[in-house]
């Protein structure tokens, strides 16, 4: 541990590093417009299948891992790494560890992880894996500059000037190696030749699927649940200016939930050619799951008690709170979706959808999106937004957007299961599977509609971080209470 | 920064003491509804994971009280519905199509069973209701290729067409074009000629072009596909003479057809459905609008 000069009882000033932070936020706006309008595309080739124009990049199966991985690794992921070096930095009073050229290479390097990646999307690569397209040579890339990351994160902790680590930075760093090894262990394959990039799976069959599943389960429950957690545990009580409720609580919910998270993978395999006995405990531990992930959402909504009325002058500070609640909800429909017989209903069907979506949308994004504002006018020393009254706008739009979204996949999903699973009086089906297609298509349409009002929150955001990156800046300004500036 | 223990003036609640870039931590303690409830859901996974088949040991695992198993499950669905099912379709099974249809029930339940198959089954080809579609053959209007009889859609399902099963139908148009057996304005003329069949004949074909291209047809196609054009079913040679094309309406598709032929295939459904269900088939599509 690198240990400060104490000079007359104080540490010298810091200066942070909030240059790759500030180009974190840039690319996270960018990459959140370009998944959301690739998003409402794809709902528009959903519900009218001509859009998918007869061209092999325009199909549906290769743009859709561009929406996934835009939204989950461009945006999410340049979100994550932005908050996490800022919060690491103020909370350790420490510059981030390994200089400016480091963070530049992790900044770069990252962003041409996600272009290349979605390159080879639209041009016919993947490896089909959810969440894990990309062929190996980018898995390779990726994990170089992953491991730089964690080596930058955890070197930051290292040089700290406080006795603790804050909770924020327990999430963020659980985020950061737990990602590494998912990615590792669920990439692993064997290239067909080292100039080509078709490779083959280590794994077979039905290991193949329960690896693929560990991951994707974790991904969600590590990089969207355990990452953005980290982001709460920051910016709430920053923006509400009130204490964390429950320091006891976060420690007991961390550890449960990192504990309990990573053997729930098989819930997403129920009903398959996975031995019975992996099912009932992926079953078992997303039931106790719950109120682990429920004590994050008490945790974020409870810092709030004494500081509500902030929520009606400050609608960036109702994003978070917003996004908490999501996070709330999904964190109880997800356990609900994974006991068999609710299962039996809802796999397959858009409700996987909806409920992923409440969780993106809701809480990913919302988290996000509130971070973000706050964020903006700290990094590049404004006063505020450029204007408040659009952030306000934006939160509207955009929870309407997410209520169309979950509302019609919910129905849509409902009305899916149980027109599969209607038989007539001699036995046979009673509803073939375009019948519930075309029964689904006005859920389609409004889903699109709810995606349209997401994205044009998200362009009156774009707006407004621009023109307050854009406007004047003052000669001195008073920053949030509690918020030292650079060097102080 | 030294530990500081304040009281927090809202809530009334000490603070740990720690301090990061001014966020500081109450000491409240866990909340006794979260506890107990997560404590609930321990125990239910506890009695979950006794009842069902859970813990792995060494080459085995726990199988649980219940004895439970996702195959037997499935096995007994299935022969629930299998069950279900033999009540009508045993019948069907063994009667003759007249005797089908004559019994209103079985007619009616024939007519469920094959509804459900073929838009599960068929239509993702042959199109709702049978309307067909460019290279898959329309089964509602009359233009059979194979035959429209009870017994020849029954046969067409069982075995299929250029399916490889032994029995399947088969034939073979010849590649006019790409072996030579035709010069490329040879080809010109007789698809001239067609699509006076077609009944969209090209405007500026001369007398000498048609009369050309009707005796390379007499020559060459006749023998399959009729004299008039009107199809031959012991060849599967589609009926020409018509407004239901399978190759498409356009001379230019002609002229493809004739010069390099596409021939589709249909599966055989005998390995898939059983007899009772196919024969419901042959009844739902001869009631499409075409059976003969």
């Amino acid at each position: 541990m690198a240990s400060p000069v104490m000079v007359n009882g104080v540490y010298p000033p810091v200066e942070y590093n909030e240059e790759v932070v500030r180009k974190f936020m840039i690319a996270a706006m960018f990459w959140a417009v370009i998944a959301f309008t690739v998003g409402v595309y794809l709902a528009l080739e959903l519900s009218w299948p001509e859009f998918n124009l007869g061209y092999s990049f325009t199909n549906f199966g290769r743009l859709r891992p561009v929406h996934t991985s835009a939204a989950i690794f461009a945006f999410g992921g340049s979100v994550l790494f932005g908050t996490a070096m800022h919060v690491v930095q103020r909370t350790c009073r420490a510059r981030l560890f390994g200089g400016r050229v480091l963070a530049d290479f992790i900044f770069w390097g990252y962003q041409f992880f996600i272009v290349m990646a979605a390159l080879s999307y639209v041009m016919g690569f993947s490896k089909s894996r959810e969440y894990a397209e990309p062929e190996w040579h980018i898995d390779l890339w990726l994990t170089l500059v992953w491991v730089l990351f964690a080596v930058v994160f955890v070197g930051t902790l290292m040089k700290r000037r406080e006795p603790h680590i804050y909770v924020a930075n327990w999430f963020y760093l659980a985020f950061i190696l737990t990602v590494a090894m998912l990615h590792i262990v669920n990439n692993l394959a064997v290239p067909v030749s080292f100039y080509g990039s078709k490779s083959y799976s280590l794994f077979s069959g039905v290991q193949d699927a329960m690896i693929q599943w560990w991951y994707g389960h974790n991904a969600v429950g590590f990089f969207l649940t355990a990452g953005f957690l980290g982001m709460m545990y920051y910016f709430i009580p920053k923006a509400a200016d009130r204490p964390i409720y429950s320091y006891r609580l976060s420690i007991v919910h961390f550890w449960s939930l990192i504990f309990l998270y990573i053997w729930a993978g098989p819930h997403h395999l129920l009903y398959t050619s996975l031995p019975d006995w992996t099912q009932t405990l992926g079953t078992a531990f997303s039931v106790m799951l719950w109120m682990p992930s429920w004590g994050g959402m008490i945790n974020g909504l409870m810092t709030l008690s004494g500081a509500w009325d902030k929520l009606r002058t400050n609608p960036g500070l109702r994003f978070s709170v917003t996004a908490v609640g999501f996070y709330g909800m999904a964190t109880f429909e997800g356990p609900v979706m994974s006991i068999a017989s609710v299962n039996s209903l809802s796999h397959y069907t858009d409700w996987g959808i909806g409920h992923v979506h409440s969780g993106s949308l809701g809480w990913v994004a919302f988290i996000s999106f509130g971070a973000m504002y706050y964020l903006i006018p700290v990094l590049w020393k404004r006063p505020e937004m450029y204007s408040v009254k659009l952030i306000a706008w934006h939160y509207w739009i955009a929870t309407l957007g997410i209520v169309l979204y979950i509302t019609s996949m919910w129905v849509a999903g409902i009305m899916e299961g149980l027109m599969w699973r209607a038989y007539d009086s001699y036995g046979f089906l009673q509803y073939s599977f375009v019948e519930s297609v075309i029964a689904a298509h006005p859920f389609f349409v409004i889903r699109m509609g709810g995606g349209v009002c997401f994205l044009t929150g998200a362009l009156m955001m774009a707006f407004n971080m621009f023109m307050t990156i854009r406007g004047p800046k003052p000669a001195s300004i008073s920053m949030p209470h509690g918020y030292a500036l650079a060097g102080e | 920064m030294t530990d500081q223990i304040e009281r927090d003036p809202i809530t009334g609640t000490e603070t740990t003491g720690h301090e990061w870039d001014g966020i500081k931590e109450l000491n409240t303690p866990l909340p006794k509804w979260w506890l107990y409830t997560w404590l609930a859901c321990i125990a239910w996974a506890a009695v979950w994971c006794f009842l069902y088949p859970s813990i792995p040991y060494g080459p085995s695992y726990w199988h649980g009280i219940l004895g439970h198993t996702n195959r037997a499950d499935v096995d007994r669905e299935v022969h629930a519905v299998a069950v279900q099912r033999s009540a009508v379709m045993d019948k069907i099974g063994t009667m003759s199509f007249a005797d089908i249809r004559a019994d209103k029930g079985l007619a009616e339940a024939a007519n469920t069973a094959g509804r459900i198959t073929f838009a599960n089954n068929c239509q993702p080809c042959h199109g709702a209701g049978g309307a067909g579609a460019i290279g898959y053959p329309a089964l509602a209007t009359g233009a059979w290729i194979w035959g429209g009889k009870l017994e020849d859609i029954q046969q067409t399902l069982i075995h299929g067409i250029r399916s490889g099963d032994p029995e399947a139908r088969d034939s073979q148009m010849p590649r006019f074009g790409i072996d030579g057996v035709l010069k490329p304005e040879e080809i010109q003329h007789v698809a001239d000629f067609v699509m006076t069949y077609y009944g969209t004949p090209r405007k500026d074909a001369t007398p000498a072009e048609l009369a050309a291209g009707a005796e390379i047809f007499a020559n060459n196609c006749a023998a399959c596909h009729g004299d008039k054009g009107q199809g031959g079913r012991e060849f599967g040679a589609p009926r020409l003479a018509s407004e239901v094309h399978l190759g498409g309406h356009t001379r230019q598709d002609v002229i493809n057809q004739i010069n390099n032929p596409h021939m589709g295939v249909m599966p055989y459904w005998n390995t898939r459905l059983d007899a009772a269900t196919i024969k419901s088939l042959a009844l739902y599509v001869h009631d499409l609008g075409g059976g003969e």
